[in-house]
């Protein structure tokens, strides 16, 4: 086939909704978007683990501490099952942990704020894992198959850590004033980043329109942040949060809840490296991944003995 | 019953060593040096958590008065009853694997021996937590002998471990006056049984490694009277943090 045969061909795939699957054609900037984003959204996994992990020790009882043990688990479990997906566009999981070392490949902003008190715990489970479910359920129908893939697995597990997450917020909103204090807070700081998940508004994004032609994308971020801030609002006044907004205000004739205006300065803030816990993130990451490389030195060692030993034995 | 205590004693001694082991483990959250053992060791510290929550819902049972998270979260330092092993800091991997390795094996013949108990909910729990400990061993041992047999490194790491962490094994088989009473009863039995099948086994991986028993006379017991290391306050006072910040708080 001729280049432009290839390409006609790749093109009537996502024309008619089909997968792209690793073996077939696909164009360089398709290959290189689709590796980028399941990078990033295998690092988020794994940099997810730590302001989470920041809690695990501290965890209030028997059973919020195997739920987020359980918890973290699926992220890095995701984490794995990403990389591996990712792997299939020719990239291995080293290469990809060193561009995150580099600060080449990124992973979500979100996971920049600290954890600072219990309730912030509920807030990622029921906000930050709430805004990656509406995302990744339009993300079940992404052309990549092996993502798409990935993703119909991945959402099966974090409505149940977005339950678990609303769960603790209903709980310290029906307990002691402390109690309540700590929820409401965990809200105010939670809910705005929580919004900026979704990215810039569609005209900013420059992102947004080719992986919309590819069906990379299937919804755009502004369609997206909204349907998460309509079952949001309502699910907050339900068990008794403000939700931090003075404008925010329901529209009768669309259905829809409107918000006031987003701070993207603080977003990309946050994005240039500004956030309470950027450096800690990556140095924590560097650090640890330093520290096992002599474990995994040893595998390494190890494996090649044995092999030497089984082919010795088999002459 | 007249050994209502002693069991009660018992059962928390029990719980108190899956939940500290199960609170060190979880410290390797996102510091493990692969993903895939990261996922390991929160793995191995959900099933002791789990172990942990049964025994104290058992021993909540024969107090009559106190919850589980009340026995896990709220008592003293001297009121804890697990081994010293368990509390000792996670060190380096070579150090995590090889504590878990010698407290597995240790909770494997423990619990098998406690298959015949004639407590029958005691029974039950050695039942589902032997399937759980026999892996944890499986994971670890194959760990000692990949380090032992690895680098110059793992070897020598995996020595100092060993050097540091056997000293706190006898501890394990030591007993008092709640075995005595309990062994009469027929509901536990001797620790001094266990112990050969214990360094037999302990003594085959560490062959297979190519590591060796250290020569050290030197013995530090103290757990089961609650008597312990520094190490287990400092635990305690991060793992009990809420508990104690907000007396009477629901969560």
């Amino acid at each position: 086939m001729t280049e432009e045969e290839k390409l006609n061909h790749f093109n009537s795939l996502i024309e008619r909704d089909e997968k792209i699957e690793p073996k077939d054609w696909m164009p360089e900037a398709y290959r290189k978007t689709v590796l980028r984003q399941m990078t990033q959204h295998a690092h988020s996994e794994v940099i997810g683990m730590q302001p989470e992990g920041n809690w695990v020790l501290r965890a209030p009882t028997l059973r919020a501490k195997k739920i987020l043990l359980a918890k973290i688990q699926d992220e890095g479990g995701h984490g794995l099952y990403l990389y591996s997906a990712a792997e299939t566009l020719g990239m291995d999981r080293s290469e990809m942990i060193e561009q995150l070392h580099e600060g080449k490949a990124k992973y979500s902003h979100i996971f920049n704020y600290p954890t600072l008190n219990w309730a912030d715990i509920g807030a990622i489970g029921w906000l930050v894992d709430g805004a990656a479910i509406v995302n990744q359920v339009s993300l079940q129908r992404t052309s990549y198959g092996p993502y798409a893939r990935a993703m119909v697995r991945i959402c099966k597990e974090e409505s149940f850590h977005q339950r678990q997450g609303y769960e603790i917020m209903a709980t310290m909103m029906n307990g002691t004033t402390a109690q309540k204090d700590m929820a409401q807070d965990a809200m105010n700081r939670w809910w705005w980043p929580s919004l900026m998940m979704f990215g810039p508004s569609d005209k900013d994004s420059w992102h947004t329109q080719e992986s919309m032609h590819w069906k990379i994308k299937r919804a755009s971020n502004d369609d997206l942040r909204q349907k998460f801030i309509d079952k949001t609002v309502d699910q907050a006044y339900v068990i008794g949060l403000t939700v931090p907004d003075k404008d925010l205000k329901f529209n009768e004739t669309t259905k829809h809840w409107e918000i006031g205006d987003i701070n993207w300065d603080e977003f990309w803030n946050v994005v240039k490296g500004n956030g309470l816990c950027n450096h800690k993130r990556i140095s924590h990451h560097i650090q640890y991944h330093n520290e096992g490389k002599w474990v995994r030195q040893a595998v390494m060692s190890y494996s090649e003995k044995m092999n030497a030993i089984q082919t010795a034995a088999s002459i | 019953m007249t050994t209502k205590i002693e069991l009660y004693n018992f059962v928390l001694r029990l719980a108190d060593d899956n939940l500290i082991l199960a609170q060190r483990l979880a410290e390797w959250c996102s510091c493990g040096p692969i993903l895939e053992e990261d996922l390991a060791m929160t793995n191995i510290s959900l099933d002791l958590l789990g172990q942990a929550e049964d025994f104290y819902e058992y021993a909540s049972e024969l107090n009559g008065e106190k919850s589980e998270d009340e026995l896990a979260f709220l008592r003293s330092e001297r009121e804890y009853y697990n081994h010293l092993l368990v509390e000792q800091p996670n060190g380096d991997f070579a150090c995590t694997m090889l504590r878990q390795m010698l407290y597995s094996t240790y909770a494997k013949f423990l619990y098998e021996a406690l298959l015949n108990s004639r407590d029958e909910k005691l029974v039950a729990l050695a039942t589902k937590g032997l399937k759980e400990v026999k892996y944890h061993f499986r994971h670890s041992s194959e760990w000692i002998i990949r380090f032992g047999k690895g680098t110059k490194e793992s070897n020598e790491r995996t020595k100092n471990a060993l050097v540091e962490l056997w000293r706190f094994t006898s501890d394990l088989f030591e007993m008092n006056e709640t075995d005595k009473v309990l062994i009469t009863s027929g509901i536990s039995f001797s620790l001094r049984d266990i112990y050969p099948l214990w360094k037999a086994e302990i003594s085959n991986v560490l062959e297979e490694a190519g590591l060796e028993i250290p020569n050290s006379e030197n013995n530090i017991i103290g757990g089961i009277n609650g008597i312990h290391t520094e190490y287990l306050g400092h635990l305690l006072s991060e793992m009990q943090f809420l508990q104690r910040a907000y007396p009477g708080a629901k969560w």
